[in-house]
């Protein structure tokens, strides 16, 4: 089957007009001996059938939903508003809004999702967003090296392992170097143009980074946060705390777990870095008649007009799960998103009382921490995670060993009940028995 | 279009001027025309040493970026601060309030080598 | 601009300026009364809560559906948006998308074993259908998928001790500005090739700048004017006779999907874009999928993880001694590839073929009624996908495009490729029916018809006219409340 509505009659007529004998003939200015090859793809389905297919793989899955897996995505409840509004057939089939007079619903949307960014990172300038956190942390490291002019760039080891290696590929690509901090108190090298570290850290703890950033702009390196959005609800936003630009991942902002994605990045800087920023910014401005509008602004940073002078390659983002944060954000409110923060932060402390109550677990993370910790674990990760799966519960996130043996996250989320917990609880005891 | 006789011009449409000593360049009527509005003014920092031909700044309009080469070597010693807030001064007065940069040229002989205006008109009008 | 400003009128007010103190929307689950400041440490609390709407849901959901409806989509409107394929987007692919939903990327494997088998499937799929021997599913865009690609050329060129000696990137004068830039992300010295008077890559011109310097030619093909490089195989052996590596920009593969293979073409590297191509909804912008297939010498660089079959199971293996590394966290856009794993098995090879073929003989079509109507065609032969367009003399393509705004359809993309003058791109895309293609030919026909002075103040009826551009660039308001 497909998609194309061609009739017989159709086909003939159009073959004429363009004077082909018949579609084969439309290739014929192609190098004659690669066109039309043999391909080996299963025979086509209907629709019911695909369902069908498509529904008996995903019972090869177990769902994770409402379960303690971490790090970097969590189970939070996606409220239906916000597929349901997002997932509008015109937002959902709209590309990049480069006709702005077409395009007002998207634009201002963005628009609004800019201001809602800038207010959860304390600020003032947000781009339309970026693939994902770890891609949005590469590329606010790149800008900070454009802005500071230099080729090192300093991390600390609790920064999420999957957003540095990010970081080393985007960096091994320029010849950039990548090191790595153990703590705040490591010295940071000479010609650093940026320091990255991540509130709540991949392990969960909650840092003050006052003094950590002050360390790094006395270098003359810009201040890179890597931040949670739910957590800002009720945390210190990084603006408040020297941060020159901070980046996140947008999923626990109304989208689904999605086996990881797509979700979306997001990227806020100082005003003064504006021109640096990689990616779509949008701007209020008016049109002929005095009406208010909002259109794409400072495109000559981008790569359809610079070129290899471009701040990034960055073309298509991700407009749509963006909305589906920004849908999110608005929903909920300020109230909402720190009833889901507090609540998260809630059962993870409650958690963490009951799990190391267990013979054998011990507590990692360092207090304060916020809706994840770290606990080391008396049997071999990988089994536990395994052994609770076939209890249908999904928890248990394998720790690289580079931050200790045998570790394992536990997130929580405002889903969670006090029954989740001891039922947890109850199964990691019997499995650990 | 104006093509004033007391500086002297580049293929790539800058003007520069003798000033004390300092060679005082910006971008023609012509390039100012073709670019439309001027949105922003990417400004070099005063101390750095350019080659003739080495890009030094660039001008963007809303959907065009082009970089501003030194006309002759030498080092900026200025930058037009008005620009930051007022890039459109470099489409209403290209030749007098909207220049860019001043450096102190290596060799100001080195200007004797560029067009004056009727080379440069010809050169302008034939593009 | 800025001088004689009127008072500013609003016709849709944002979120915020419907927010009033104290009322709720979406209300999640309670939360415990906890004291944050003891938990969380008093000095990390923020003083005041972040200024964001407080909105009830009805309020939330006429927001959204209104804005909706200050926007075009293809659902909506014919849409030919040249090189961005903009196809009709299957609507039991959202339905699917929803089977994987509640799955976490760091689950045991055992309990996703039918999604590491999707994504399998479609690895192999995507292979076949660009004559490639691997492919990573990982990047997250079509640009991200050029930066992958690239890297990958890097990581080969260097394992065989190269890198030093090839830091050029050749990449015709008509490409996507992505291209350039991406190379120059990867480190690269971007050297532009003219093109020919055909239209196509000067094949003297690019052997001119061949050498043991180039690590590679990034090629759209078909090019941005709709057109197939019909020097192809001979350009893939002058440059892989000097060591460089030819990559594929997948953007315009639609118009060549199974009919011919980038890897039959001679390309080592191909990058799709699955929101093109394999009808991912381009969703505003995005989120997209960039897979990148190669061909067996370039493997062993792929990111890690790759999706791996052992007898019956599906794994993901790390264990990539040679991989660049990884370019985003986790294993891709899971929900995109989803929806292009339903396309094509939906197709099959019959289906892919037919539609390819469609795309051509719709632009094809499309270009002949714009010949009657007056356009010029400056490459005038047969098209692939896509064609390019200009207006008669005097008449500006920004014009054209306004005018058809004010008409009910999306303009093509315009001042795109660079290297023609007052360029309209136009791509109608398989799905749209000859009536569709008819009644847009006869509209473009009426808006270049009209006086001057509707063109220049088109669009009329649009939810706002022309903006004001160069006070959104002078002085950007880039948030409400500043």
């Amino acid at each position: 089957m497909d998609y194309t509505p061609h009739t017989e009659a159709d086909l003939e007529e159009m073959l004429e007009r363009v004077g082909a004998k018949d579609l084969r003939d439309l290739y014929r200015d192609l190098p004659q001996g690669i066109v039309d090859p043999p391909l080996k793809l299963e025979p086509a389905k209907t629709e019911a059938e695909m369902m069908r297919h498509l529904r008996t793989l995903a019972a090869k899955n177990a769902s994770a939903n409402a379960g303690f897996l971490g790090g970097g995505i969590r189970s939070h409840y996606v409220p239906a508003a916000v597929p349901a509004l997002a997932a509008r057939a015109e937002f959902l089939s709209a590309y990049t809004p480069y006709q702005p007079e077409a395009s007002q619903g998207l634009l201002q949307a963005i628009f609004e999702y800019q201001t809602m960014i800038s207010e959860l990172t304390g600020l003032p300038v947000a781009n339309a967003s970026m693939y994902d956190g770890s891609s949005a942390l590469a590329e606010g490291v790149l800008l900070a090296l454009r802005e500071s002019g230099k080729m090192r760039v300093a991390i600390l080891k609790s920064v999420h392992p999957e957003y540095r290696r990010v970081v080393k590929t985007y960096l091994d690509a320029i010849g950039a170097e990548l090191v790595t901090l153990e703590s705040t108190a490591d010295l940071i090298p000479a010609e650093t143009g940026a320091v990255v570290a991540q509130n709540p850290d991949f392990l969960g703890s909650v840092h003050n980074f006052a003094a950590f950033a002050e360390t790094a702009h006395a270098t003359g390196a810009l201040f890179v946060a890597v931040v949670d959005p739910v957590s800002l609800a009720v945390l210190k936003p990084p603006g408040e705390y020297g941060a020159d630009v901070a980046v996140g991942e947008g999923q626990s902002l109304g989208n689904a777990m999605a086996f990881g994605g797509p979700h979306f990045g997001f990227m806020a800087v100082r005003a003064d870095l504006v021109r640096q920023l990689p990616g779509r910014l949008v701007s209020e401005t008016t049109d002929l008649d005095g009406k208010r509008g909002y259109i794409l602004t400072l495109q000559a940073r981008e790569q359809y007009i610079r070129r290899s002078k471009a701040k990034s390659n960055i073309t298509t983002n991700a407009q749509l799960t963006a909305l589906m944060g920004a849908v999110y954000l608005a929903g909920l409110g300020p109230k909402g998103l720190k009833e889901v923060a507090t609540r998260s932060v809630a059962m993870a402390h409650a958690l963490a009382d009951k799990l190391t109550r267990i013979p054998g677990i011990e507590l990692v993370t360092p207090e304060p921490f916020f809706n994840e910790f770290a606990v080391r674990l008396p049997k071999g990760v990988l089994e536990v995670r395994s052994a609770l799966a076939r209890k249908g519960i999904a928890a248990v996130t394998p720790v690289l060993a580079e931050y200790g043996e045998n570790l394992a996250l536990f997130a929580c989320t405002e889903q969670h009940t006090e029954a989740d917990l001891d039922n947890l609880a109850e199964a990691l005891r019997e499995v650990l028995r | 279009m104006n093509y004033p006789t007391d500086v002297r011009y580049t293929k790539s449409h800058e003007w520069v001027r003798l000033e004390d000593g300092l060679a005082v360049v910006g971008i023609t009527d012509y390039a100012q025309d073709a670019l439309g509005d001027v949105v922003f003014v990417e400004l070099p920092v005063p101390g750095k040493k350019y080659g003739a031909g080495e890009a030094v700044a660039a001008v963007e309009s809303v959907k065009t970026a082009s970089d501003i080469y030194a006309p002759i070597a030498g080092e900026v010693v200025q930058v037009n601060p008005g620009l930051e807030e007022a890039p459109e001064l470099l489409n209403q007065s290209p030749y007098a309030e909207g220049w860019i940069f001043k450096l102190r040229p290596d060799n100001p002989a080195d200007l004797e080598a560029l067009m004056d205006a009727a080379a440069y008109q010809a050169f302008a009008e034939s593009q | 601009m800025i001088a004689e400003k009127k008072e500013t009128l609003i016709e849709s007010p944002l979120i915020f300026e419907k927010s009033v103190p104290g009322r709720r929307g979406i209300t999640p689950p309670k939360a415990p009364e906890v004291d944050l400041a003891a938990l969380l440490g008093s000095d990390n609390l923020r003083a005041e809560p972040p200024k964001l709407p407080e909105v009830d849901e009805l309020t939330l959901v006429r927001h959204y559906t209104n804005l909706s409806r200050r926007q075009m989509g293809v659902d909506t409107n014919f849409y030919p948006l040249g090189s961005c394929t903009m196809k009709y987007n299957p609507k039991m692919h959202e339905a699917a998308v929803g089977l994987f939903a509640d799955l976490h990327p760091y689950q045991a494997p055992e309990t996703v074993q039918g999604a590491l088998q999707l994504m399998y499937e479609l690895q192999q799929d995507l292979s076949e259908i660009t004559g490639m021997a691997a492919t990573t599913l990982q990047p997250a865009a079509g640009a991200h998928g050029e930066l992958t690609g690239i890297l990958i050329i890097r990581a080969y060129h260097a394992s065989r001790g190269e890198h030093e000696q090839r830091r050029v990137v050749l990449v015709p004068d008509s490409a996507h500005g992505s291209n350039p830039a991406t190379a120059s992300m990867a480190g690269y010295t971007v050297k532009e090739i003219a093109s020919g008077p055909d239209g196509e890559v000067d094949l003297q011109a690019l052997k001119a700048e061949l050498g043991p310097h180039v690590a590679a030619i990034m090629l759209t093909n078909p090019n941005t004017l709709g057109l197939f490089e019909r020097r192809i195989l001979e350009i893939a052996e002058a440059a892989h006779a000097v060591g460089a590596q030819l990559y594929y920009d997948g953007a315009n593969l639609n118009a060549v999907m199974g009919m011919a293979r980038p890897g039959d073409m001679g390309f080592d590297v191909v990058h799709l874009n699955l929101h093109k191509t394999f009808t991912v909804p381009h969703g505003g912008g995005g989120p997209g999928s960039g897979p990148v297939g190669v061909k067996a010498h370039l493997a062993p660089f792929l990111p890690a993880p790759q999706v791996v079959k052992n007898g019956e199971t599906y794994a993901l293996d790390y264990d990539l001694p040679h991989s660049i590394g990884q370019v985003k966290s986790f294993y891709g856009n899971f929900g995109a590839l989803v929806r292009s794993y339903a396309y094509i098995k939906m197709l099959g090879a019959e289906g892919i073929k037919k539609s390819a073929a469609l795309s051509v003989l719709n632009a094809n079509y499309l270009k002949e009624l714009l010949k009657g109507e007056g356009f010029r065609i400056p490459y005038d032969r047969t098209c692939m996908h896509e064609f390019v367009a200009q207006p008669p003399e005097g008449i500006r393509t920004l014009d054209v495009a306004k005018g058809l705004l004010e008409m009910g359809y999306h303009p093509p993309t315009v001042y795109f490729p660079l290297i023609v003058k007052e360029a309209l791109m136009v791509e109608p895309t398989e799905t749209e029916s000859k009536e569709t293609l008819e009644a847009f030919a006869r509209v473009m026909g009426e808006v270049i018809r009209k006086d001057k002075e509707w063109l220049e103040g088109a669009p009329y009826t649009t939810p706002v006219r022309r903006l004001d551009e160069v006070q959104a660039n002078r002085r950007p308001k880039l948030r409400w409340g500043e």
